[in-house]
C-alpha cells in the first residue's frame, strides 16, 4: 500500500507548558532533544521538569543519536488516512510514543530499526517520528 | 486492621436501556440509585455517603447530590476510568470500616451512542496542561490503537493469536445469547471474529466492545445493615487498587495493574485464583481480558492465550465463567465505562440471580476487576474479591 502523510495536529503552543519549550524550539530547529538528569544520570520520555526516575531537577537537554528500535505498534485502519501509532525505544535509553511513516505500513515490525525523520505539523513545530533505517 | 469482611454490597441494579436518548446523564443516574436502592430495600434517607466519578455531570458529587437531594457525611468522587466504581467500593467499604457513612450510594450513567461519540477512533486532545498531551496527541493515539499496541507486543513475546484472542469474545457472545437486554445476542464463531475488518492492527472489529448508552449503581452497607435486609448476603473480602504509567520512559506493555491490585486482593482475602468460582473481567478489547487473567494469576504470564481458547471461560463449558451477562464485548458498556456492570454480574452470580443457563452452581466466592484509562499509556486497576455469606 502506497505510504500517504496524514495531517499532523500540534497540541496548544510551544510554550503552553513552559519547562518543556526548549524540547519543540529544538523541533523547530530539526534537532531532537532529550532530558537528561544530571543527579542520576538517566534520560526520560515524555520531557518534563522533574527526573521521574529521582525527582530531582537537576536536569538538561542533549542532542538525541534519532536511533531508534520498534517496541510495538498499530496500524490504525479506521481513519482517513490511515497510520501508524507506535513506541520506539530510543538508543538512549527511553522508549516514547510516535508515529512510523514513509514506508509500507504493513512492513512494520517489532525489533525493526528505525531512524528519526521530523514531519511537518498543522499548527507548530515539526515533530520526531521514524522511518525504517 | 484488615478491611476483610468491612461491608457489603446489597443493592445492586443495571439500567435495562442500551439506548436513551430521550432521558439526561442526570436522570438516568437517578434511575440507576433507584433501582439500586429498591433492590437493597432501603430508601433515599438511608443514605449517607455517594460515590462518582468523570461520567457524573457537574463537579464531582456536587451535582448529582443535589439533584438526588441526598443528605451525605462521606462523598468520593476519585476518578480512574472504568474501573473507579470497584475502587469505589473499596473505598466505601474503608469509609464503613472508619465509621464515615453506613449506607455508600455509587452511580454511573452516560450517553455515549445517542450522543454519536467515535468512541474508539477519534483521538482527544484534552488539556495541554495534563502534561503528555503535547507529546502524545499528535501521534493519533485513540482508544483503539492504544490497546492494540499492548497485542501487538503480547503476540510478539508469548505467541499469542488472533485465534485466541477472538475466544474471548465467542465466550462472552455464548452468554450474552440468553440476556434478553445484551447489545449483541448473536453467537459468533472464531472464524466471525478474525473475518471482522481490522480496525486498529492486531484487533478487529469484534475484539472490542460495544458503545452504549445506560448506566448502573449500587449500594454498599456496614455488616449490621446487610444482616438486617432480605437480600441475600454478598460480603467484600479483597480488594486492590494500582495505576500504572510509562514509568518514565521505562514502557512495558506486558503486563498491567492488575498484577498489584490483584495480589493486594487475594492477599487480603486469604484466597487463591484457583478458588474462585466466577470472574468479571473488564472487557473493553479481548487483549485487556487476556492480560487482566495472567496478571490477576488465573494462569501464568505469556499462557493467556492457551488459557482462554476452546471455550474455557464458557459458564459450564470451561473452568473459568466469566462475564456471565455478555459483558462488555456484547451486552453493555454505559458511558464507555465497564466497572460498574463487573461488579452487578458478580452479585448476581453470587447471589444465585444470574440468568439459570449461565448460572454457576453453588458460587461463593467471585472477583472482579477493572482497567481504567488506557492500557497501553496509563490506566487504573481495581480488584475486588467477594464472598456468599
Amino acid at each position: 500500500m502506497a505510504y500517504q502523510q496524514r495531517k499532523i495536529p500540534f497540541a496548544g503552543t510551544i510554550d503552553s507548558n513552559p519547562e518543556t519549550k526548549p524540547f519543540f524550539e529544538a523541533c523547530a530547529a530539526g534537532k531532537l532533544v532529550l532530558p537528561h538528569c544530571g543527579a542520576c544520570g538517566k534520560a526520560h520520555w515524555y520531557p518534563r521538569g522533574v527526573c521521574p526516575h529521582c525527582m530531582s531537577q537537576n536536569l538538561s537537554w542533549k542532542d538525541a543519536s534519532g536511533q531508534g528500535t520498534v517496541y510495538s505498534f498499530s496500524v490504525m485502519k479506521r481513519a482517513p488516512v490511515p497510520y501508524a501509532i507506535a513506541y520506539v525505544t530510543l538508543a538512549e535509553g527511553p522508549t516514547m510514543l510516535t508515529n512510523i511513516v514513509d514506508c509500507d505500513l504493513d512492513s512494520i515490525r517489532i525489533g525493526q530499526k528505525v531512524a528519526l525523520r521530523f514531519v511537518p505539523t498543522e499548527d507548530g513545530p515539526p515533530l520526531p517520528m521514524f522511518t525504517p533505517a | 486492621m484488615s478491611l476483610k469482611g468491612a461491608a457489603y454490597i446489597a443493592g445492586a441494579y443495571e439500567h435495562p436501556t442500551r439506548k436513551a436518548p430521550d432521558k439526561s446523564v442526570a436522570m438516568l443516574h437517578a434511575e440507576c440509585a433507584i433501582g439500586a436502592l429498591a433492590d437493597a430495600g432501603l430508601s433515599k434517607s438511608d443514605v449517607d455517603g455517594y460515590f462518582c466519578a468523570g461520567d457524573a455531570p457537574g463537579m464531582g458529587p456536587l451535582s448529582m447530590v443535589d439533584y438526588l437531594n441526598l443528605k451525605v457525611r462521606h462523598m468520593d468522587a476519585t476518578d480512574i476510568g472504568g474501573s473507579s466504581y470497584l475502587l469505589h467500593v473499596a473505598h466505601a467499604a474503608e469509609a464503613i470500616a472508619a465509621g464515615r457513612c453506613n449506607v455508600a450510594l455509587i452511580t454511573l450513567s452516560g450517553r455515549p451512542r445517542s450522543e454519536g461519540m467515535a468512541t474508539g477512533t477519534t483521538p482527544r486532545a484534552g488539556n495541554t496542561a495534563q502534561p503528555d498531551v503535547q507529546f502524545e496527541y499528535p501521534y493519533g493515539p485513540t482508544v483503539v490503537n492504544v490497546y492494540a499496541m499492548c497485542a501487538q507486543r503480547h503476540m510478539y513475546e508469548f505467541g499469542t493469536t488472533s485465534e485466541q484472542l477472538a475466544w474471548i469474545k465467542v465466550a462472552a457472545s455464548h452468554h450474552a445469547q440468553w440476556n434478553e437486554h445484551a447489545m449483541l445476542r448473536d453467537v459468533v464463531t472464531v472464524e466471525d471474529v478474525v473475518n471482522s475488518p481490522v480496525v486498529a492492527s492486531p484487533l478487529h472489529r469484534l475484539d472490542c466492545c460495544v458503545i452504549s448508552d445506560g448506566g448502573g449503581a449500587l449500594v454498599v452497607v456496614k455488616p449490621e445493615i446487610a444482616a438486617s435486609l432480605k437480600r441475600p448476603k454478598v460480603k467484600i473480602i479483597g480488594m486492590g487498587e494500582a495505576p500504572k504509567g510509562q514509568m518514565g520512559g521505562n514502557v512495558d506493555l506486558t503486563y498491567s495493574g492488575a498484577r498489584f491490585s490483584g495480589a493486594a486482593a487475594f492477599e487480603m482475602a486469604g484466597v487463591k485464583p484457583a478458588d474462585v468460582k466466577y470472574a468479571s473481567i473488564y472487557d473493553s478489547f479481548t487483549i485487556t481480558v487476556l492480560m487482566q487473567l495472567e496478571d490477576l494469576g488465573f494462569c501464568e504470564k505469556g499462557k493467556g492465550g492457551k488459557f482462554v481458547a476452546d471455550g474455557n471461560l464458557i459458564s459450564g463449558v470451561g473452568k473459568l465463567p466469566f462475564n456471565t451477562d455478555g459483558g462488555g464485548l456484547c451486552n453493555n458498556h454505559p458511558a464507555n465505562r465497564g466497572g460498574i456492570t463487573k461488579v452487578i454480574e458478580a452479585v448476581r452470580q453470587l447471589r444465585g440471580e444470574a440468568h439459570p443457563k449461565v448460572q454457576v452452581a453453588n458460587c461463593d466466592l467471585a472477583l472482579a476487576h477493572g482497567t481504567g484509562g488506557l492500557l497501553g499509556t496509563r490506566h487504573g486497576s481495581a480488584t475486588l474479591i467477594m464472598e456468599r455469606e
